[in-house]
């Protein structure tokens, strides 16, 4: 019985995969298992979805920030460092526009998360954000130590990111703009040199804030 | 025969029409467009399709004023690098354009052609023996 449980979900699941790239919602993506809970007495079976693991680093100010402060908020994660001198000044101008389109929007923020946490002290990071030209508390350029974020990239975010001496600037990393849900969700994938893919981010944000929030279970 | 006349003269009539293109405008023409891909690959990312820069970080090049009378410092800027204070477009600029080592003079050359003649500049060709001489000042 079990075991035909087990087949009927693994069935159920391919069919969601189909369903979910209609128009108006977002793929979830991630590794996904089913899950048996026990719902006012009876038992249901319900799929757990990946989500981005707890950490704590520090912003540009200072502040000790983190998966707490992003509970219940969208959010778009990059990976970055301030002397990059290849893709990241595409990268910043576009996640600019994404940053004007959303600043006041309170559920939302970007995390650019440093791989050069050598260089990019508090400071260096505040003095880039200021020449970047932002402000308040939207865009969070986060330090932390080298190995977790490094994890959190290659596992949870799935961007690629390395030291790697043979690379203008020392690090080699790829591009993209990851789309959090409030659930902690990986819900999109964007290439952040791309201007049309960073558009379509855009409208992909607007798509999760007019989503319905998740039954309480 | 007349066939001949009328197709020798037709010949004539091309070579003087492409002659009269002066060859400045056909060499700018050169310069100014493998310079357009020299730029891509080299200069974009950081200084913008539109040469627009990026934020306080990079700056424009649509600073007229600016490439003009830098035009002489312009080969040795991309080069070698540059860092230090400059004013652009009214704002300050303190960061660090990484050398292009690699770049030859005749690439500079373009590039410089390209840059200088796009984003609401208009200084016309800069030659390889421009670029040659320019390069000359700084330990070339
Ligand atoms: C890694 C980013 C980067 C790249 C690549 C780059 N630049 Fe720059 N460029 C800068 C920065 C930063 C400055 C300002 C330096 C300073 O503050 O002293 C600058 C300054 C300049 C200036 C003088 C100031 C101005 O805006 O008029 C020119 C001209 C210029 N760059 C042209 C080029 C050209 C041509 C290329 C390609 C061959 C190029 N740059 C590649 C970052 C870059």
């Amino acid at each position: 019985m079990r075991k035909l449980t087990g087949v009927i979900v693994l069935v159920l699941l391919f069919g969601a995969c189909k369903t979910n790239t209609t128009k108006n919602t977002l793929p979830i993506y991630g590794q996904r298992t089913a899950v048996t809970k026990t719902v006012n007495g009876q038992q249901v079976t319900d799929t757990d979805y990946q989500t981005i693991p707890a950490f704590k680093f520090v912003n540009q100010y200072g502040d000790s920030t983190g998966s707490k402060d992003l509970e219940g908020k969208i959010y778009v994660a990059d990976f970055f460092f301030t002397s990059c001198p290849s893709i990241c000044p595409i990268m910043q101008r576009n996640m600019l526009n994404v940053y004007n389109e959303f600043k006041n929007t309170p559920d939302f923020k970007i995390i650019s998360f440093t791989i050069d946490p050598k260089h990019d002290t508090v400071p260096v990071l505040k003095n880039y954000a200021d020449k970047l030209g932002i402000s308040g508390n939207s865009w969070w350029l986060m330090l932390g130590a080298r190995d977790s974020v490094y994890n959190l990239a290659a596992k949870s975010y799935l961007v690629a990111v390395s030291e790697d001496s043979t690379v203008a600037g020392g690090y080699m990393h790829q591009g993209y703009f990851v789309l959090i849900d409030k659930q902690k969700r990986v819900r999109g994938s964007y290439d952040g040199t791309d201007m049309k893919q960073v558009n379509q981010l855009i409208d992909d944000i607007k798509t999760l804030q007019a989503e319905p929030a998740p039954t309480a279970q | 025969m007349k066939l001949k006349v009328i197709s020798g003269i037709c010949f004539l009539l091309f070579v003087l029409i492409v002659s009269c293109q002066s060859d400045e405008s056909i060499e700018f023409k050169r310069y100014y467009s493998a310079g357009a891909i020299v730029y891509q690959g080299h200069c974009q990312n950081c200084h913008g399709t539109n040469g627009e820069g990026l934020s306080a970080l990079i700056p424009p090049l649509t600073d007229t004023a600016y490439i003009k009378e830098n035009l002489k410092s312009l080969a040795c800027n991309i080069k070698y690098g540059l860092k230090g204070k400059i004013n652009i477009a009214g704002k300050s600029f303190d960061d660090a354009m990484p050398a292009e080592a690699d770049l030859t003079p005749i690439e500079i050359a373009q590039a410089i052609t390209y840059i200088t003649n796009s984003f609401g500049n208009k200084q016309g060709t800069v030659t390889v023996d421009q670029v040659n001489e320019d390069l000359i000042k700084c330990g070339n």
